[in-house]
């Protein structure tokens, strides 16, 4: 896909977001402001992924282990046209299946996640599977920061390194905050590349905002031929909305009216600016 | 087609004989293990069929991760590690990946409850019926002899849905009862007719009831009524019910925790319904575990042919 619509559809689905979880009233919004334009790069530009293949074996598989950022991951699909994006009005809501964590009961989610180091183990699992079956699919997964302390996640890079797992992509949301504090400050992650390279996996940077950058990457994989590949993806947590940026309390933070306006029309205009540079 | 042993072996060397023949048709079966191939007796599994084992190493929430991945791709995932491990260090694995997100991996808990005897607590399974019977969707089921675990292992290689499996080492008898061939997960099995007493067991704890109602018979003529309850979850209500309605005495005997397994299961299911049966569960009790061989503990706690006669006698007042 073009560069100037995923850029369009980023700035949309920011809108997206902040719609439903103001609607909601509940929601995790800067993550889910930090992982879009990854989302929407493996949707739209990278993953062989649609409503029409979801059941046939050979399509990629994307599994989001840092589920809590489902809001994000919700607007993509309805956008891919895996459900009616007026579904999501009834986001969190009683009896809803929109829960706040991705589950198999809506379509096109994979797996149901939300505690975290779940999804690299199962990612895993399945990349072997593709590769025994001779199959081209390739594994996708968004690890967030912070549950990079979750054992389990270390457990998994050894494994895909050992099988050699270079159908496997994990890609770190790395906005460097957690819902108590920075990262450095909870539990240091760095030096994060270093850590992943001596678990045999290939690293690289990229920024996760950037989403030229993150097409290129993600559409040349693996990064070495034998191993799994770890995109260290440097994001900013709450991106797109001016006083969201890198402020704790976004984490789970929910707009009010007058925050809610601020924010759409912050995207609006940069909308704007994007028709202008295109024009 | 499996054959079933007429000679006595252990339901961990029944599961091994059973999976090779299983995988000689179904390319699909594969196995998945955290450095327990030799405990779970899968060495020539590996050796005959190298594609079909994947090995994590000593890291069960990877195994279980890794067995949700490969189910989701269509393999018959066998996830085996002992007991002890599998339901204690990837709980949350065997409920979020497994069962909630429906995931049919088939959980095998090799040497359980007792069976690793001196070893101590860190390597027994008293907790694993408790906790998995509070995580929906899963099957959980411990066969008795070698014909139960026979079948159940074929049974659950074609199961759509979660389960867990657990059997011990210690070599049971070939068929508890040569003339019952009606092995079905989910529904109770008849091991042996009889008018004054119920003996309802689960796993390698039907053998000593046997024994012991042998010798009620011969010392007491007590006839006992012998049911293998190989299907902790879902537990069949019809029999159970069915076999309450002689209001006759009921024993519950299991190699697990008193709290939370087949006793208060059945407890649960029979007073909720009304019946007044006397009633006693045996099992390990809410104590640190005396150190011994799987016989010795057994013996310690009453799940012996002498503690079960007791337990019969002091229920029936005599």
């Amino acid at each position: 896909m073009h560069i100037a619509e995923l850029k369009r559809k980023s700035i949309e689905s920011r809108k997206k977001i902040l719609k439903y979880i103001y609607n909601a009233k509940a929601g995790h919004t800067g993550g889910s402001l930090s992982i879009v334009d990854i989302l929407n790069v493996l949707y739209n530009d990278v993953m062989n992924i649609s409503p029409e293949n979801f059941n046939s074996k050979n399509k990629d598989v994307f599994i989001q282990s840092k589920g809590h950022s489902v809001e994000a991951l919700y607007v993509v699909l309805a956008d891919k046209g895996f459900f009616p994006e007026e579904d999501l009005l009834s986001l969190c809501q009683y009896n809803s299946p929109y829960i706040g964590h991705p589950t198999k009961s809506i379509p096109g989610i994979e797996q149901n996640t939300g505690g975290l180091g779940h999804g690299l183990p199962i990612c895993a699992g399945a990349a072997l599977a593709a590769k025994k079956d001779n199959s081209d699919a390739k594994v996708f997964t968004i690890l967030g920061d912070g549950e990079m302390a979750e054992g389990s996640n270390w457990e998994a890079m050894m494994f895909a390194s050992h099988y050699k797992l270079d159908n496997l992509c994990a890609i770190l949301d790395y906005n460097k905050l957690q819902i108590t504090a920075s990262n450095a400050d909870v539990m240091g992650l760095e030096p994060i590349d270093k850590k992943l390279e001596a678990f045999g996996w290939a690293v690289t940077h990229v920024d996760g905002h950037d989403l030229d950058e993150l097409s290129k990457t993600l559409n040349s994989l693996p990064l070495e031929n034998g191993k799994p590949s770890f995109i260290i993806a440097h994001t900013t947590k709450g991106k797109g909305v001016s006083y969201m940026e890198n402020v704790l309390k976004w984490h789970h933070g929910v707009p009010t009216e007058e925050q809610y306006n601020l924010a759409i029309a912050e995207l609006d205009l940069q909308l704007q600016e994007l028709e202008t540079v295109l024009k | 087609m499996v054959e079933i042993k007429t000679i006595d072996a252990a339901n961990l060397e029944v599961f091994s004989e059973v999976l090779q023949s299983l995988a000689a048709t179904d390319r699909d079966i594969t196995v998945v293990t955290s450095d327990s191939r030799g405990s779970g007796k899968l060495v020539p599994f590996g050796q005959k069929y190298p594609d079909q084992i994947v090995e994590v190493g000593i890291a069960e929430q990877n195994l279980v991760g890794v067995a949700t991945g490969l189910a989701s791709m269509g393999k018959k995932a066998f996830a085996v590690s002992p007991a002890c491990f599998l339901t204690a260090r990837a709980l949350e694995q065997i409920k979020n990946d497994v069962a909630y997100s429906d995931n049919p991996v088939k959980l095998i808990g090799i040497s359980a409850g007792v069976s690793y005897g001196a070893l101590g607590t860190t390597h027994h399974s008293l907790h694993d019926f408790a906790v998995l019977r509070a995580i929906n969707n899963i099957t959980i089921v411990a066969p008795a002899d070698n014909y139960e675990t026979a079948e159940a292992i074929k049974q659950v290689a074609e199961m759509h849905s979660p389960v867990y499996l657990r059997f011990g080492k210690k070599t049971m008898p070939a068929n508890l009862n040569a003339t019952g061939s009606d092995f079905k997960i989910g529904k109770g099995r008849v091991v042996q007719e009889g008018s004054d007493l119920t003996f309802i067991a689960t796993g390698e704890a039907v053998l000593p009831c046997v024994e012991a109602a042998k010798l009620l018979e011969k010392e007491h003529n007590i006839s006992c009524k012998i049911i293998s309850i190989h299907t902790i979850k879902p537990l069949d209500s019809e029999l159970l019910l069915a076999v309450a309605e002689n209001k006759k005495p009921i024993i519950t005997v299991e190699e697990h925790s008193i709290n939370g397994g087949l006793g208060e299961a059945v407890a649960s299911l029979l007073f909720q319904n009304g019946n007044t049966n006397k009633f006693k569960i045996v099992g390990l009790p809410d104590d640190h575990t005396v150190s011994g061989s799987q016989t010795e503990i057994f013996n310690h706690y009453g799940i012996s042919a002498d503690g079960l006669k007791n337990t019969a006698l002091n229920l029936l007042s005599l």
